[in-house]
């Protein structure tokens, strides 16, 4: 019984790495409500573990199989050239995802069962827990059909099964927010503009199935290196449509504006879904399609300007919010944004090692922000505060929470530190090597990005001073307490990855390199480049120190205003109004799409189709018709035939009735005239 | 021109005008009277036609019983007169027309169109018409239909005693 | 004494169109029953003219009992007849045949 082939078969179980979550979720839907909370939080984590632990055996079967293996579950769809299957491809590149999702999901599952307890009971629901976990591993189902298809087709049944339960999870407080409606119009705005695109995503399918006849990842490889100059075109095209499906799920200019409402959901859905996986999907598609990105040599540097931009535009929208929760949501679309410059430039190993490394420290930093949000409302809860009006995500009513959340300051400053890029946390070796890669093959997008690290380091240190240090600005956040081991525990799992999480492609060591190297080819490593690390820390650091003089020297006190404000002026409005940007859209593109919408459905359905051809044309038509079948035809002719038949027999029959007149002789008669007949016919017939 | 002949003509005559006769009479007495002229006249004929026997019973039954019965009820009810008023003024004419048609037809059978060959009729055979003979048949080949006729005067007897009687029993 | 069957019928003829031309004329109840008696009659004279002329004797006779039967049934006829023109004079209290007219249409 050779390792090898044990550890070869660790590949059959692949499929349950779906299953498992699954299977979570149907016990959860038929018995969950009858066995409690803790029995619903216990059996969604379980089975976010299991497929954890179907994920690191692929690991280890990977390790004696590196150039890994399709494990097909059922066919799909086998009508002319289009031949897609249920297929697992469990290669290097999908169990990096499979092990991070799984991992980082379990993390925010047994979170999520301590937040979960206490946000339903502030909303005033207890009876939706369960559909919170139902929902969670539905989602952590679909993500695992995404990471593991083996052909587009497959991994956009998973693309839009995260979207599916991206917009389930932003709008679960349904009737909450502003007016009662704003969560449901913020999951709604999330489907629509994701919607715009998956039909990028739809129509680079189209093209490449025209193109290719196949819609497999290997083939569809196969097809590109084999195709010529005449071809360019189409995969450029393709390339970009799909770029166009990456930009709608990994929120990236033009289609990034449903991420920051996408807040309204509960914490631990921003944290799991925002964060960490759902919003890494676009760049694993983008990692997942390098061959085809790399012939289409133009496509690729729109991708890469598209990120920088997006990581810019981004950073400087986060310097100017309160909102605890959106800064941290416009720094993981800016830091997506990274992510998309690194695999623009063809350094995709710098991209997914940034993806995993931003999966821990943003996870870890929106848990803690909602375990600060949860002390805030406990704060406020026990000193009877006034509740109205309050807002617990807004940072000015915060302040000198690292004396009353002493845990949460801990892994928080971890988390930002490590997103800021300060050395030896994992962010700063997975930003430099993007940096690095950029600077020999794109320079512009270097400078942009380097910027936008400069605006992050701010931006950190600015909420970290706002959140935790100084005085309480409110009575709530003098009040507030931390949160139980529940919560705090995977909070400090996290911290740990965010620190060590480095050790994976550490420069010299290369292990992501060389373990990613099986599937995505040839990778060219660079040395490390103690001038591009200089620059990058040497900005952090001073980035944290403006940081420190604004906000940490002497901390805001209530109600003062933000001594940005006074800085920049108009500018910091326009930072804090995102630039104007949905008022843009909504004037550009809503507005007169739904005067459109307005003008066919009032006018053009109600008016003329409705109110005039079916009234006047349809109706009047008809029932002139009708009348005249029954008027003249009706009456004048059928009746006049029924009742001409009857007057006719009863003018026979009163004729005919004088016959029997009662006289016997006649009767006599009548009988002799017959007889008379019948002999005159018998004589002479 | 033989005896035979002129006897009959002369009877044929006698029996058609007692029939017209008893037709046209306006008194039921007389007609029924003269029926019973028609009835000896047809016995008459029935002798020259060699049927002693029928005539005999023509005579008994016929003119003896039928017509005395005949009329005990026309005494009984005293119909002699019968009233003018009627409102089938056209039943008469139209039956004289109907009549003479039927009777034309009649004639024009017989003597014109030959109707197939009538049969001629035979010699004189002994005791063709005899009692005896007709008995012979009668209880013989006949017998059947003699006892039948025999229940028919029964029930005829028991219907007319009923009809009568009926009314005379509600009464007492 | 050979008298042509044809003068026979003939009187038949007559005797039974005069026996019809009295039921259709005449009203008296009685008189139309006479005029019935009177067409019987003509059929026994043809009945009797025709079994003379039969070949052999006995097959002639039987047209003789067939009249000798029609007698014995014009009797019972006559009898149940007249009992029932006397139950409707009872009723009616006339004989005449058109005042039974009420069966009518």
């Amino acid at each position: 019984m050779l390792m090898e082939a044990q550890a070869s078969s660790f590949f059959q179980i692949a499929p349950w790495i779906i299953a498992f979550p699954l299977l979570g979720l149907i016990i959860n839907i038929l018995v969950g409500r009858r066995f409690g909370e803790r029995f619903v939080g216990i059996v969604a984590s379980s089975a976010v573990g299991l497929a954890f632990i179907v994920a690191v055996l692929q690991f280890i079967s990977l390790q004696t199989h590196p150039h890994g293996i399709s494990v097909r579950v059922a066919e799909w769809i086998a009508i002319g050239q289009l031949d897609t299957s249920w297929t697992l491809r469990v290669d290097t590149l999908s169990v990096t995802m499979m092990l991070m999702v799984t991992g980082v999901s379990t993390l925010i599952h047994i979170y999520a069962i301590g937040y979960m307890h206490e946000d339903v009971r502030i909303q005033g629901d207890p009876g939706r827990y369960t559909r919170f976990f139902v929902f969670f591993n539905l989602f952590v189902a679909a993500m695992m059909i995404l990471v593991s298809a083996d052909n587009y087709l497959m991994m956009f049944v998973g693309w839009e099964g995260v979207g599916l339960c991206s917009y389930l999870l932003i709008g679960f407080w349904y009737d909450k927010g502003e007016g009662g409606i704003a969560n449901a119009v913020a999951g709604k705005k999330a489907f629509i503009v994701n919607r715009v695109g998956d039909f990028g995503f739809l129509t680079a399918m189209f093209l490449m199935f025209t193109a290719a006849g196949t819609l497999q990842f290997d083939q569809v490889n196969a097809w590109v290196e084999a195709a010529g100059p005449a071809q360019a075109a189409m995969i450029s095209a393709v390339a970009l449509f799909l770029l166009l499906g990456a930009t709608g799920k990994s929120a990236q200019i033009p289609l990034y504006v449903w991420l920051p409402d996408a807040m309204a959901g509960p914490t631990p859905v921003s944290a799991l879904i925002h964060a960490a996986t759902m919003v890494t999907a676009g760049i694993y598609m983008i990692a997942r399609s390098a061959v085809l990105f790399s012939a289409a040599g133009s496509a690729s540097h729109v991708v890469a300007m598209i990120g920088a931009a997006t990581a810019l535009f981004a950073a400087t929208i986060a310097v100017g919010q309160f909102d605890i929760k959106k800064v941290l949501a416009y720094s993981t679309i800016s830091q997506l944004g990274f992510m998309l410059a690194a695999v623009g430039v063809a350094a995709r190993v710098a991209g997914m090692f940034h993806l995993v490394t931003h999966a821990f420290f943003k996870a870890l930093l929106f848990l803690s922000a909602g375990s600060v949000i949860l002390g805030v409302e406990h704060g406020l809860h026990h000193h009877d505060g006034d509740h109205a009006g309050f807002n617990p995500n807004d940072m000015r009513e915060m302040g000198g929470l690292r004396r009353r959340m002493k845990v949460t300051f801990g892994v928080y400053l971890v988390g930002a530190l490590a997103l800021a890029g300060i050395p030896p946390l994992a962010g700063f070796f997975s930003k430099d090597e993007i940096l690095l890669e950029a600077s020999h093959e794109f320079p512009l997008v270097y400078i942009l990005l380097t910027a936008a690290a400069f605006l992050t380091a701010f931006y950190m240190g600015r909420q970290v001073f706002m959140v935790f240090f100084g005085e309480p600005r409110s009575d709530a956040a003098a009040h507030a307490h931390e949160n139980p081991p529940v919560m705090t525990i995977p909070l400090i799992g996290l911290a740990t990855l965010a620190a060590i999480g480095g050790g994976l492609n550490l420069p010299g060591l290369h292990t992501l390199s060389d373990w990613l190297e099986h599937t995505l080819g040839h990778i060219h490593v660079m040395d490390f480049s103690l001038q591009v690390a200089g620059i990058s820390t040497g900005l952090a650091v001073v980035a944290i120190a403006l940081a420190w003089l604004l906000y940490g020297r002497s901390p805001l006190k209530k109600g003062e205003e933000d001594p940005l404000r006074r800085i920049l002026g108009p500018l910091f409005t326009a930072l804090n109004h995102k630039w104007w940007v949905d008022e843009l859209y909504g004037a550009l593109l809503i507005k007169p799409y739904a005067a459109l919408s307005t003008w066919l459905a009032e006018t053009v359905d109600w008016a003329f189709w409705h109110d005039w051809f079916h009234d006047s044309v349809i109706a009047k038509g008809f029932r002139w018709f009708t009348g005249w079948l029954s008027e003249d035809i009706d009456k004048k002719v059928i009746d006049a035939i029924a009742d001409g038949l009857a007057s006719l027999t009863e003018t026979l029959s009163r004729r005919m009735r004088v016959l029997q007149s009662g006289y016997v002789r006649t009767y006599a008669l009548s009988m002799f005239i017959g007889m008379i007949l019948l002999v005159s016919y018998i004589l002479f017939v | 021109m033989n005896m035979d002949l002129i006897l009959f003509l002369t009877l044929a005559a006698v029996a058609v005008i007692t029939a017209v006769s008893m037709i046209a009479s306006r008194n039921a007495i007389y007609s029924a009277l003269f029926l019973v002229l028609n009835f000896i006249t047809i016995a008459a004929i029935y002798l020259l036609l060699d049927a002693a026997f029928i005539a005999m019973v023509q005579i008994t039954v016929y003119a003896g019983a039928i017509m005395v019965l005949f009329l005990f009820v026309i005494m009984l009810l005293g119909a002699e007169r019968v009233e003018a008023e009627t409102r089938l003024t056209w039943q008469r004419p139209l039956s004289l027309v109907l009549g003479f048609v039927l009777l034309a037809e009649m004639v024009y059978l017989l003597f014109f169109h030959g109707g197939g060959s009538l049969p001629v009729v035979h010699e004189f055979e002994g005791a063709f018409g005899s009692p005896r003979s007709i008995g012979l048949v009668l209880f013989d080949s006949y017998l059947l239909p003699f006892e039948v006729a025999s229940v028919l005067l029964l029930v005829a007897m028991v219907g007319a005693i009923l009809l009568v009687r009926d009314e005379r029993k509600e009464a007492s | 004494m050979i008298i042509p069957i044809q003068y026979l019928l003939a009187l038949s003829g007559i005797l039974f169109v005069l026996g019809v031309l009295g039921v259709l004329i005449r009203r008296n109840a009685i008189v139309i029953f006479m005029s019935i008696e009177l067409m019987l009659n003509a059929a026994n004279l043809a009945l009797i003219s025709f079994a003379r002329t039969i070949a052999p004797a006995e097959a002639g006779l039987g047209g003789q009992v067939m009249v000798f039967f029609i007698i014995a049934v014009a009797a019972a006829e006559v009898a149940v007849g007249l009992a029932l023109i006397v139950t409707i004079f009872k009723l009616r209290h006339s004989i005449d045949v058109d005042q039974v007219h009420t069966l009518k249409g």
